[in-house]
């Protein structure tokens, strides 16, 4: 490539912490804009869409996509920055999986709003007002972007060459990443890169013995031991259907694992995995034993599927 | 969602030694069954992944059955239906969550020698099915699509 090359950093549906994550790789940042021209990037610089929209398609050599798609502005910077990229990285696990953004697909867009604007003990909205997609004001019209029903993942939406997991990804991650690129040795498109090939138990040091759950505790009701395995002690941790690369960071600060990781290699719907490891531990001989047991789990498809609901087999609640 | 002339797509994952054995049986004494119901045998109900039953409901069942072997003592393995009794009352609440409804999903044990009870539960649930309406999961995510919600 002439010059340096040309990267690109973008957040949809997200919280902003995929871009501190790249803040998180320190001093490095400093190599990082010696090494590449950062073209975009919207928490950093001050670019407008219509830049973008000017720019050659595939001008720019990596854009690090992070957030889901939630509305329509993030699709449509979806499919542009698609077309302006030679490689589109879905960075972190709301790009990857739909996260934390993703549980929204358990509502519809009416029961959000609602909840939202009328129904949340701090709102006060007398008119029972909602946002409208355009308004016509003395100064004009104005246009929000429309709210889908459903979250989508970056995938979802338009072809994604490579996906960083992790709510956020792992600072040492997101450097190694970045180095693979800039010496042209990202590997073959559709790889997770930035993590690791097994599950977060594979990386764990908590001593692992004999799995039996008689008591399931959610993380505010017991402090737990520091060096048993989380899961022995009743706690749901999704470790066991979690893709490593973090270093254990949860159970590292005595908290289980919560998926952010993603799926391991071979999982196809990270829920359904995890609801397997996790009734295999029910300490249970009879039917009755074993529904008092798992009737201790609070929100079976949100402590299942807390990261990877839009990326699951079904990807939503029926919509009516 | 009720159309004319749906008819149910149900399928079931049986387990080789007890509730296959019980569905052969019923076919073999000409015992009267739907024709809506599409037998997959497995080894042991404590096969039976639950991605397999998403994954079911996804591809286009209506409804969804897994049985096995009475517990205690009628696992062909020892305790192979142990594992699907710790598994399935979660997937059950978990498919609720999902708006899957709550009749689209029978699970439990029918013995080899309990063939009028695998052709009562499959009538029954054809019959209950067809009250329902098809789920056409596939089809609500691609309507998704089309209307780009």
């Amino acid at each position: 490539m002439a010059g340096k090359p040309k990267v690109a950093f973008y957040w949809a549906a997200s919280c902003g912490g995929c871009d501190i994550a790249v803040l998180e790789i320190r001093e490095k940042l400093l190599d990082l804009a010696q090494a590449v021209d950062i073209v975009f990037w919207p928490v950093a610089m001050d670019i407008k869409y219509g830049d973008v929209e000017a720019m050659e398609d595939a001008s720019i050599d990596a854009c690090f996509f992070n957030g889901a798609i939630r509305n329509e502005e993030n699709e449509h910077l979806a499919r542009l920055l698609r077309a302006k990229s030679k490689t589109l990285v879905a960075y972190g696990s709301c790009a990857y999986v739909g996260s934390i953004p993703g549980l929204g697909n358990l509502s519809d867009r009416q029961e959000i709003f609602e909840t939202v604007y009328n129904e949340s003990p701090s709102t006060a909205n007398p008119q029972r007002l909602l946002p409208e997609t355009s308004y016509e004001l003395a100064e004009g019209e104005t246009e929000l972007p429309a709210f889908f029903n459903t979250v989508k993942t970056l995938a979802q939406t338009v072809p994604v060459d490579y996906f960083v997991p992790g709510c956020p990804p792992q600072a040492h991650q997101t450097w190694a990443v970045l180095e693979a690129f800039l010496r042209g040795e990202l590997p073959s498109p559709g790889s997770v890169i930035g993590a690791g090939e097994k599950t977060v138990c594979d990386e764990c040091e908590r001593v692992k013995e004999d799995k039996k759950v008689g008591q399931f505790h959610r993380v505010h009701e017991i402090i737990p031991d520091e060096k048993k395995c989380l899961l022995e002690q009743g706690i749901v941790c999704a470790g066991p259907a979690t893709r490593s690369g973090c270093g254990a960071l949860c159970p590292t600060a005595n908290l289980p694992c919560r998926g952010c990781y993603g799926p391991p290699p071979g999982v196809v719907d990270q829920g359904a995995k995890l609801l397997s490891a996790v009734a295999s531990v029910v300490d249970a001989d009879t039917e009755e034993e074993a529904a008092r047991i798992v009737s201790q789990i609070a929100d079976p498809i949100g402590t299942f599927y807390r990261f990877g609901l839009a990326s699951s087999l079904l990807r939503r609640r029926k919509l009516h | 969602m009720e159309e004319k002339g749906f008819e149910p797509r149900i399928v079931a994952f049986l387990c080789n030694w007890c509730t296959y054995a019980a569905a052969d049986a019923a076919g073999i004494s000409r015992m009267e069954q739907p024709l809506n119901v599409d037998v997959i045998r497995v080894m042991c109900s404590g096969r039976v992944d639950p991605s397999f039953v998403l994954k079911a409901f996804l591809e286009g069942a209506d409804g969804v059955i897994v049985s096995g072997c009475h517990p205690p003592g009628d696992c062909h393995y020892g305790e192979g239906n142990y594992k699907t009794f710790r598994r399935m009352p979660l997937l059950e609440r978990l498919l609720q969550q999902y708006g899957i409804e709550e009749e689209r999903f029978r699970w439990g044990w029918i013995s080899a020698a309990e063939a009028p009870k695998w052709a009562q539960l499959t009538r029954k649930m054809t019959e209950r099915i067809r009250e329902l309406g098809p789920l056409d999961w596939r089809g609500r995510l691609e309507q998704m699509e089309i209307e780009g919600v």
